[in-house]
């Protein structure tokens, strides 16, 4: 690991506490305060928990991908003995909205006022009652004693269908006389921008070399392990509202079931049990169906998916097209990029530019191109929505650029790394200013990185003058074996805020309330190692509680890779406040000045004279309100501060990853043999639990890779809808993970920290391809598709073969 | 049936699965349902000491039989196993989902390899799916189980 700088030596900016303490317990490997419980079977995941008098609800979804409803009738379905009750789409009308799952993450202002960009909203209902766009979507729900019986229920409702024409590729969806899914948008584009920097045409015009090309990334499915789900409950008397759901963002569920039922948001009450994992998981028609059920029902009612529900719809991503047009130089040089993409945003476009905004101000990756023009459009289609999955757009464009790269590398025979090299921002350039405004509205600034270092630490970590020995050997005994690069940049720790409450009972145990909430990344154990450190306690002392409305008034939720740096900068200023104020309370009490004072483990003492001291506890007693209260004049009760932390913008981390592979050129079969990362994500709070996250990351994105994809067939319907189908990467596919670290704490927040969420997914489409393509050489087999099935690769090396017999060219076999 | 060292007994519909014997009849919640098709592992159980998926079984099928589930693992007193005890020790864990059934996997794999190779290891496992970890450290997790089962074995022993 290198280490430069020090995260605590910078003045705590925008902070409204005197100091940031320095790091104790940020930055070790601490074992995880969630690990007892959920190694021992005493989780509490959404399908665990049980009310009394609970029933059970099943969804019904449109078979067809495009079609009116002529007709229901679920009047055998209510004759089963056992079944409650059948809503449709159409027993909905007035009672609740559609809803725009991302409507509430507004583009910012800023974002609008630079960019312009066109957005058509068009909400979705939480049960189709007149038109369905995609198969899977919600039509009607059955209620019944049992899941046995309302799945029973669910073949005995009958929808009948008229059927329209169906149109499921972006680009036929652009083309004149295509069918239009929602009428009143005039076509199918949902969204369109344009960003640039620097003149793109004139750069384009006067390059020695131009290169033209289409990448594409097919449509991937988030999986987290546990299938999405809903219970709900409305209390007879009061008609307040309990909701448990598979869901990151409690409070945002709060805000739309509040509008959509007309409830007063403090009677309804949000809360994410443990979670199964999340990827995306987003907000869906269940969160606001349920609940609607029960209050109707007035009985507690629970749901839960079963796995060909989630591969249908609960969440998929990606599914875009790049054409792209590159000028290069004879050094292997980039002068320009400009492309043209389309987002397959399926049936709603839930998301307006979240997806393809994030794709365009990431595509530059960590390369300096003078020029650049990016537009993006989100085009929609007869397939289930897409929306952010890990990595959110990075992928996309990480495969893309990556691929550029090695192709301008090939075209002008500079070794790969080499023509990376060449075309990274340099460390002299920082802070790089990349002339195109972040999804935030703010322009996008590098702060601190060294990315060449990032790129030589890999090479010495993969050793590649040695590799490249090992792969000549090896082709001489007939094993293709390859290497591929790839390097990314990640927005992280998006706002617009998170908060935290931390709180000092009478007995000085502190528990942490924050909006933020986890569901695998630990955040109950980083953030006690953040407060523990800013408030003078040890992690033991320290409880995080989150994912519940009741415990703070303002959340945001965990999704792109936001949680560390917000909610663990909320927390950390949180902290040190209730440190000023215990220094405070206990000065009042030890008729000292605060000054003289220190807080270490939970003890205040007086410096130079230990005896003089008193617990954590004591001054909690002290802050109480009452007679015994020895409150400074003027202080609020309670020893407790909250802070919400309102990023200027988004830190930027960065990576650079390595495969290493083996292709069977026989049947096209690729092993990945190796996997390696260096990463930068500032200070880390706890090494282990950020290599998790990378490890995670890239088994996923090795999925993306080689064997995850949604198929829909050109009628509209999915092809994927088992395990058997849709292949994640299981412990035979996935190699063992090298990962290593850069620390460039970040300036962006007092503590230094970047986010790490996301990266190990961005790099592996990108490293894999241009390792099968190094494999293959001298055969020119041009890979711009992921997922490479074996099917594929071996489409593409028949192809190269062809072409290379043509031009009486070595294949690969010479 | 026995489970986890317990008579248990309870009357089901015929087409009840195990797992939901398990998980609604006698609150054994810590026996998950990834895919309910016999995919993910995160159902897996022991019967009779080997690994079933108790999604694909039904609980008829199970009568008489004994069953271990996650909820066993742990000493009385609640000492955590041996290999519970090194998922977490090794950050073999994220979300906790599919947890139970790498656990039991693992089990049964301990019992009839005690010294494994990583190999060995990844090829007894390939039956149970993870999201968050990309298994390296539920691998690093099951070698370091080994080791210690193993040194408290020979312990034993001497
Ligand atoms: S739930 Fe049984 S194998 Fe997935
Ligand atoms: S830890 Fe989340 S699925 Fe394995």
């Amino acid at each position: 690991m290198t280490e430069q700088g020090n995260g605590n030596a910078r003045a705590a900016r925008g902070v409204p506490i005197e100091s940031v303490r320095p790091h104790q317990f940020v930055g070790q490997r601490l074992r995880r305060k969630e690990d007892a419980r959920l190694v021992s079977g005493k989780g509490r995941y959404l399908a665990d928990l049980v009310v009394p008098g609970m029933r059970h609800a099943a969804v019904l979804r449109s078979p067809v991908p495009h079609g009116r409803i002529a007709e229901f009738d679920a009047s055998e379905a209510l004759a089963l003995p056992g079944v409650d009750a059948v809503f449709t789409g159409r027993d909905l009308i007035g009672k609740v909205g559609p809803f725009v799952e991302g409507g509430r993450l507004e583009i910012s202002p800023m974002l609008m006022e630079k960019v312009h960009p066109e957005v058509k909203p068009h909400a979705m209902p939480v049960l189709a009652a007149d038109d369905v766009h995609f198969v899977g979507q919600p039509v009607a729900v059955v209620v019944a004693a049992s899941r046995y019986l309302a799945e029973d229920a669910l073949d005995l409702v009958r929808v009948d269908y008229e059927e329209l024409p169906v149109v499921t590729d972006p680009e036929a969806a652009l083309a004149p006389g295509a069918p239009v899914l929602h009428g009143h948008l005039g076509d199918n584009v949902a969204a369109h921008f344009v960003i640039a920097s620097g003149d793109v045409d004139a750069e384009l015009g006067s390059a020695p070399h131009v290169y033209r090309g289409r990448f594409e990334v097919g449509r991937q499915a988030s999986n987290a392990m546990e299938p999405r789900g809903v219970l709900a409950t409305s209390d007879r008397g009061t008609g307040d509202l309990t909701v448990w759901c598979t869901n990151a963002r409690p409070h945002l569920v709060r805000t739309f079931l509040s509008e959509m039922l007309r409830m007063p948001l403090d009677r309804i009450r949000v809360i994410s049990p443990d979670m199964g994992g999340s990827f995306g998981t987003g907000v869906f028609s269940e969160d606001f169906l349920i609940p609607f059920v029960a209050r109707q029902l007035g009985r507690p009612v629970r749901w839960v998916e079963d796995r060909s529900e989630n591969l249908l719809v609960t969440r998929h991503g990606r599914d875009q097209v790049h054409l792209v047009e590159v000028g290069y130089d004879d050094d292997g040089r980039i002068l320009a990029l400009k492309d043209r993409f389309l987002v397959d945003a399926g049936a709603y476009n839930q998301y307006a530019i979240t997806v393809s905004y994030n794709a365009a101000a990431h595509a530059r990756n960590q390369f300096d191109i003078p020029a650049v023009r990016l537009e993006g459009l989100n085009v929609l289609t007869n397939k289930a929505p897409v929306a952010p999955v890990r990595g959110a757009g990075r992928p996309e464009v990480t495969f893309m650029m990556d691929r550029i790269v090695d192709i301008v590398a090939h075209e002008t025979g500079i070794d790969p790394v080499d023509c990376r090299r060449r075309n990274l921002v340099r460390p002299e350039q920082m802070p790089y200013h990349a002339d195109i405004p972040y999804r935030d509205g703010v322009d996008i600034v590098y702060d601190r990185a060294d990315f060449p270092a990032q790129l030589a630490q890999l090479c010495d970590l993969v050793d590649y003058g040695a590799f490249r020995k090992e792969q000549a050997e090896a082709r001489r005994r007939g094993r293709r074996l390859g290497i591929g690069f790839s390097s990314y940049m990640e927005g992280s720790g998006f706002g617009p805020h998170e908060g935290a409450v931390v709180r000092v009972d009478t007995n000085g145990h502190v528990t942490v309330y924050t909006g933020a909430n986890a569901h695998g990344q630990g955040l109950a154990t980083t953030l006690a190692q953040v407060c523990a450190d800013q408030l003078g306690v040890t992690p033991e002392d320290v409880t995080v509680r989150m994912g519940d409305t009741s415990y703070i008034p303002y959340g945001v939720g965990t999704f792109a890779s936001r949680s560390a740096v917000t909610a663990g900068t909320a927390t950390g200023v949180a902290a040190g406040l209730v440190r000023e104020k215990a220094l405070a309370i206990a000065a009042e009490v030890l008729e000292v000045s605060s000054s003289d004072l220190e807080l270490e483990e939970g003890t205040v003492k007086v410096r130079g004279t230990p005896s003089r001291q008193i617990s954590l506890g004591e001054v909690a007693r002290a802050a109480a309100p009452g007679p015994r209260s020895r409150l400074p004049a003027g202080m609020d009760p309670v020893l407790e501060a909250e802070h919400y932390y309102v990023p200027p913008t988004v830190t930027w981390s960065s990576g650079t990853h390595a495969a290493v592979v083996e292709v069977d050129e026989e049947t096209g079969f690729v092993r990945v043999l190796r996997y390696l990362t260096v990463d930068d994500c500032g200070q880390m709070l706890n090494p282990t639990i950020v290599e998790g996250q990378v490890h995670g990351g890239v088994a996923l994105g090795l999925g993306e890779a080689l064997t995850e994809e949604v198929i829909y067939d050109a009628a509209g319907q999915p092809l994927t809808g088992t395990y058997m189908d849709y292949l994640l990467p299981t412990t035979t596919e996935t190699p063992p993970i090298t990962v290593a670290h850069q620390v460039f704490p970040s300036e962006v927040n007092p503590f230094g920290i970047k986010g790490c969420g996301e990266g190990g997914a961005v790099g592996p489409p990108a490293a894999v391809a241009n390792a099968i393509v190094d494999a293959l050489r001298p055969l020119d087999v041009r890979i711009s598709r992921v997922p490479i099935h074996p099917e594929r690769l071996l489409e593409l090396i028949e192809e190269a073969k062809a072409e290379a017999a043509q031009d009486g060219r070595p294949s690969a076999r010479s | 049936m026995e489970v986890n060292g317990e008579q248990r007994s309870g009357s089901v519909e015929p087409r009840t699965t195990l797992a939901d014997f398990l998980r609604d009849e006698l609150g054994l919640t810590g026996t998950h349902l990834g895919c309910e098709h016999g995919v993910c592992g995160a159902c897996t159980v022991l019967l009779d000491g080997h690994s079933v998926r108790s999604c694909l079984m039904l609980a008829v099928q199970a009568d008489g039989c004994s069953l271990r589930t996650v909820e066993g693992l742990a000493a009385e007193g609640g000492q955590l196993h041996p290999i519970q005890e090194a998922f977490s020790a090794e950050h073999g864990l994220q979300c906790g989902f599919c947890t139970p059934g790498f656990l039991m996997s693992t089990v049964e794999l301990l019992n009839e390899v005690p010294e494994p190779s990583e190999e060995q290891i990844r090829s007894h496992l390939s039956g149970n799916l993870c999201r968050c970890t990309g298994y390296h450290h539920i691998v690093k997790a099951v070698l370091r189980a080994a080791e210690v089962i193993r040194g408290d074995v020979a312990a034993r022993q001497a």
